[in-house]
């Protein structure tokens, strides 16, 4: 029961994020819960005793709800930051480093395809590799993504990544990843697209860049002799 | 007036009345009550069957579900669908609000019925209408609706893509027609909270149940009118193809999503509130103390219900909004936080110096506040904009809000239902089965949704009917967990009826309950149980605050608010 | 028989009108939904000043249309004058009627102008202007017809001297029709 592996640039920021959100959260939770047994155990009704009057209008009792809620305030500001820091990475900004290649993925009833660039690293030219359920991509090289729906909404989710984002038809969305170890993660479209949803997964392989190149010789050769044998050329 | 009023409950007529009457066509706010009630129970149960079924499909992938049979990905995606739009649309709204509501606010504001009898049973009517057309819809070729409970479209709104045209247009119907009931029942929460409170009757004498219910009211109107509009252009997208949420025809499927979004995170406030007032009646009696600054809990729900309309768009911070969005709606998020948990403290400190006893209905008012802790702190882990990236859509949220929607629609709604039975039916409720009922209860529930946070946490995402092909999910320790989830759903379905049992039991012959069986204070206890036709035998007067125990001045522990001295 | 509850008044205010306020508040926030989701759309479509969108309705109809309404806002106001200060219910019925015909004008306008539009092919599902022309002036409709049958109701009791509020109820809920109608008349006919 390993925990969820940790595979791209973002993932480890946004783990700590959740670290630090359960700390402060299980703090009063533990406090609160601790309180809370305790009253309930201490003034457990006993023969002849009988329960105060406090309005909880006075200063003295009132005051520890104040002074906690003051302090849940302070709380939350540290979470807001540290959740805005790991927005404005994962969401707000795009790679600009040359190296940068984009992919597009698309969602359809009920499977993911993929478009490579192909050996020129540019989209739409005649190397593009098409690609259905896989999205091959290279380690330690940062991507964007072209995200576009044919029909409905889909989500394009790999939790190895902690990514997510939704895919609208009409739209293109882009957000980026750039991946830190090989091997081959589950990609999950986490929207309710209809009947296929559940059968909607796919795989994400991450390879090092002598494999990627072999892998993309390999897919040019088959697309040119698929291309030539249905006789159409499709966007 | 004193005297009209009570001439008026004096020539009540007793007469024989015909069952189509009395039964169907009451105006009488208790039997609309009733009625609600009871019709919540009945869709509980279909909607408990519906999780029933499909987490016995997610343990046991593929096997005939003994009741129902084969469950087809079709089938399960109908069945998540309206087993999340029963338990919120059909059991949370007409058990805690509608019941709830017109049984205790006559009552507890002291008057004779609601103002506008004839409204309130339309208003019913109107319901039921919804919850038959709902039920038809799983029965029109294609089957009911599978788009998820938040019905996004283009899925929802193509029967092309849905594959289930008619279920989806009358699913659309239902919803809207229920919404139309509510905001009928609506008009006479709040008339009759404003205008018919017992003469003596402050702002801060209202019990909390009443504020609350008012309150969960007033949001619900003011935050269900866009998704009305809404659901008007989904349904002539269905039926009329219009293209209001079609891209390709120049509309914007997003849209759709704030409309949902904009009344779906107030509505999650409209059913906590009255659950919230039922625990401050139940904590005060059994606790025999004074609520803990009333007047702080009455802030922090107002406080509450006005950002409860800035923070909808964190079910949305991966939809595709514009990204820079998604700052405010999550610094919105996290400050709604900061009233719930003062209202979490100040029940908990209303516990300190009290005189605590255990009755089966405080025991469900105490699990509320535990496991809504539960819930509610999670929600933070998803307000968080940066980790909702990944836990948008997982079971992490499913379990964040089965953690607040079961302790208020169920727990909340056992508490009501244990504490004013005696009020309702004028029997005493056995506390022993109550007792088991609740441990019945309450160790299977967290056993279901503790797994289930597990699931989410290592990436499990929602609505899928089997996870086989998924390799990072149908790993066999998961599994494992999945099964235990629905291994203790089964043992909870199971003690439910130990609650039937009960109900039926002391209905028959249950010890009789007097007018005020836990020395309590607030109006309802004033009459006699259960109340005839009218209520009050004289129509009380108010003269002090509704949580007036354990005064230092007084021989008894309590002081009802109907007493003159 | 009434209940003694709807004869209270502990807010001072009178319950009928509470609830009329109850049901604008309802209405405004539906329409205002629906509402907001157009101004969206038209923000974000340019071209929908263009002909075969909002250039192609008749801003003279709708002007006519929105003095029709009006004019009878201003009978119902004369009707609340008559029940309220003058006591005088058949006068207040009359008032009642004629604002009930400027109703019933206000839909035959309607019926011409739409069935133009529809010979000439701009139906509802044209495009999404369109769309929510038909919708928002339609369910606008709905609640004139409403109007109107409720008006019915209430002039039959009022001409008998009875239930004389009620007319005062009828009229808010009448002037909020209106008030619809005048954000509808600009969002859908000037701005071009
Ligand atoms: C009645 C039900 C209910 C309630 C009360 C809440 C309460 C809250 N919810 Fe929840 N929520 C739902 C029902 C509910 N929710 C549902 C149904 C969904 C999913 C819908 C779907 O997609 O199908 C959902 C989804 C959901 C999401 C979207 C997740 C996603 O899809 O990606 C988010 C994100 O912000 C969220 C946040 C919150 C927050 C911050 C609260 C807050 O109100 C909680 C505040 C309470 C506390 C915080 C506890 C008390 C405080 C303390 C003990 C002090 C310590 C606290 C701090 C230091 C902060 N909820
Ligand atoms: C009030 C809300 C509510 C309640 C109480 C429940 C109760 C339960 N829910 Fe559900 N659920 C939702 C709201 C609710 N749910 C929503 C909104 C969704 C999302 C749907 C979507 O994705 O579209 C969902 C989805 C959902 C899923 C996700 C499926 C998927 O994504 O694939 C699962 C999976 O385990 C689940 C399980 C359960 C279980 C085991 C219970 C058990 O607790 C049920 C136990 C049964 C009962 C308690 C009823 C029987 C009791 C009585 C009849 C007693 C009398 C009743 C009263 C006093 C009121 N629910
Ligand atoms: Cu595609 Cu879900
Ligand atoms: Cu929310």
């Amino acid at each position: 029961m390993e925990y969820l592996p940790v595979v791209s640039t973002y993932a480890q920021s946004i783990d700590d994020a959740i670290l630090l959100i359960a700390v402060l959260v299980g703090f009063w939770t533990v406090l609160t819960f601790t309180l809370f047994f305790w009253l309930i155990f201490r003034y457990r009704a006993r023969p002849g005793q009988r329960a105060g009057y406090v309005t909880g209008e006075e200063r003295q009792p009132k005051r520890f709800i104040t002074i906690a809620h003051m302090l849940v305030l302070v709380c939350d500001v540290f979470i807001v930051i540290a959740a805005i820091r790991v927005w404005v990475d994962v969401k707000q900004t795009l790679p600009t480093a040359p190296e940068t290649q984009t992919v597009r993925v698309i969602g359809q009833q009920w499977a993911w395809s993929f478009v490579h660039p192909g050996p020129d690293g540019v989209l739409d030219t005649a190397d593009d590799i098409k690609s259905v359920d896989e999205l091959h991509i290279e380690v330690g090289r940062p991507y964007i993504y072209e995200l576009v729906s044919r029909d409905v909404l889909h989500d394009f989710s790999v939790p190895a990544f902690r990514l997510k984002q939704d895919a609208i038809p009409g739209r293109i969305i882009q957000g980026w990843f750039e991946a830190t170890d090989t091997g081959s993660f589950d990609i999950q479209c986490a929207e309710m697209c209809g009947i296929g949803h559940g059968l909607m997964p796919g795989r994400l392989v991450i390879e090092t860049p002598e494999q990627h190149a072999a892998w993309m010789a390999r897919q040019g050769q088959a697309a040119g002799r698929a291309l030539l044998a249905s006789g159409r050329a499709s966007g | 007036m004193a005297t009209a009023e009570i001439r008026h409950a004096a020539d009540e007529h007793h007469g024989e009345e015909s069952f189509f009457r009395k039964y169907l066509w009451s105006t009488d706010h208790k039997m609309i009550a009733m009625q609600y009630l009871f019709t919540g129970i009945a869709m509980a149960l279909i909607g408990g069957f519906f999780a029933f079924v499909f987490r016995m499909q997610l343990a046991f992938p593929g096997i005939e579900v003994p009741l129902y049979g084969m469950v087809s990905p079709a089938e399960y995606n109908a069945l998540v669908t309206n087993h999340g739009s029963i338990m919120i649309f059909w059991v949370a709204m007409p058990v805690l609000l509608a019941a709830f509501g017109n049984f205790l606010i006559p009552l507890m504001c002291g008057c004779d019925d609601m103002v506008f009898p004839k409204i309130n049973r339309l208003s019913y009517q109107i319901f039921l209408l919804s919850a038959i057309v709902l039920v038809v819809s799983f029965f029109v070729p294609g089957g009911g609706f599978g788009g998820a409970w938040t019905a996004y479209p283009p899925l929802s709104s193509i029967g092309d893509f849905s594959l289930t045209p008619l279920g989806a247009t009358l699913w659309v119907v239902a919803v809207a027609l229920e919404f139309v009931a509510f905001l009928l029942g609506g008009i006479n929460f709040i008339t009759t909270a404003m205008n018919s409170r017992a003469p003596g009757m402050r702002l801060y004498d209202i019990p909390m149940a009443v504020w609350m219910i008012v309150i969960a009211s007033i949001l619900f109107m003011a935050s269900v009118g866009p998704l009305i509009a809404g659901a008007i252009m989904m349904f002539f997208d269905q039926q009329l193809g219009t293209g209001f949420f079609d891209p390709s025809r120049g509309g914007d499927p997003v849209l759709w999503q704030h409309l949902f979004w904009f009344f779906g995170h107030p509505e999650v406030y409209v059913v906590l509130l009255p659950a919230l007032g039922f625990v401050a009646e139940i904590i005060t009696t059994f606790a025999r103390k004074k609520l803990f600054a009333y007047r702080t809990v009455l802030y922090t729900v107002f406080a509450t219900g006005i950002l409860s309309f800035t923070v909808w768009a964190h079910h949305q911070f991966i939809s595709g909004i514009d990204p820079r969005m998604a700052h405010i709606f999550t610094i919105t998020t996290l400050l709604i936080s900061v009233p719930i948990a003062e209202m979490m403290f100040v029940y908990i400190a209303t516990l300190y110096r009290g005189s605590i006893t255990f009755s089966t209905p405080m025991l469900w008012a105490l699990a509320f506040i535990g496991e809504f802790i539960i819930g509610g702190v999670t929600g933070i882990f998803l307000g968080a904009s940066g980790p909702d990236i990944f836990y948008h859509d997982t079971y992490f949220v499913l379990a964040h809000f089965h953690y607040t929607f079961f302790p208020i629609a169920i727990i909340g709604a056992y508490a009501g239902i244990t504490y004013w039975f005696p009020k309702m039916f004028g029997k005493k409720l056995d506390e022993r089965l109550g007792k088991i009922h609740f441990w019945g209860t309450i160790i299977p529930f967290n056993l279901i949704f503790l797994p289930l946070f597990v699931l989410g946490q290592f990436g499990q995402h929602r609505r899928i009917y089997s996870y086989e092909a998924f390799p990072e999910l149908a790993v066999g320790w998961m599994q494992d967990l999945r099964v235990l989830a629905t291994l203790s759903l089964i043992a909870m379905l199971v003690f439910q009826f130990v609650f039937f049992w009960n109900f039926i039991r002391s209905l028959r012959r249950g010890e009789e309950a007097g007018e005020n069986p836990y020395n309590a204070n607030s109006l309802e206890w004033a009459c006699p149980s259960p109340p005839p036709h009218g209520n009050f035998a004289v129509l009380p007067t108010v003269y002090r605050p509704p949580y007036e125990y354990s005064h230092p001045d007084r021989e008894q522990d309590f002081w009802p608010q109907w007493q003159k001295d | 028989m009434r209940p003694i509850a709807t004869t209270r008044s502990a807010s001072g205010m009178s319950t009928g009108r509470l609830a009329v306020w109850w049901v604008i508040g309802s209405e405004i926030v539906i329409f205002g939904g629906l509402l907001g989701s157009y101004i969206m759309y038209r923000l974000a479509n340019a071209q929908w000043s263009e002909p075969g969108f909002a250039g192609s309705t008749n801003p003279w109809i709708g002007l006519l249309n929105t003095f029709v309404l009006l004019t009878s806002s201003l009978f119902a106001v004369l009707g609340h004058y008559a029940a309220e200060h003058e006591g005088d219910g058949p006068k207040a019925a009359r008032y009642l009627y004629m604002t009930f015909g400027g109703g019933l004008v206000f839909l035959l306008v309607k019926t011409f102008e739409w069935s133009t539009e529809i010979s000439h092919g701009l139906t509802i599902t044209k495009n999404t202007f369109w769309s929510f022309y038909y919708t928002a002036a339609g369910i606008h409709a709905l609640h004139v017809i409403a109007g109107m049958i409720i008006m019915l109701f209430v002039a039959h009791t009022a001409k008998r001297g009875l239930e004389l509020h009620r007319v005062e109820l009828i009229g808010i809920y009448w002037h909020f029709v209106d008030i619809v109608w005048i954000f509808l008349f600009p969002l859908l006919y000037i701005a071009k």
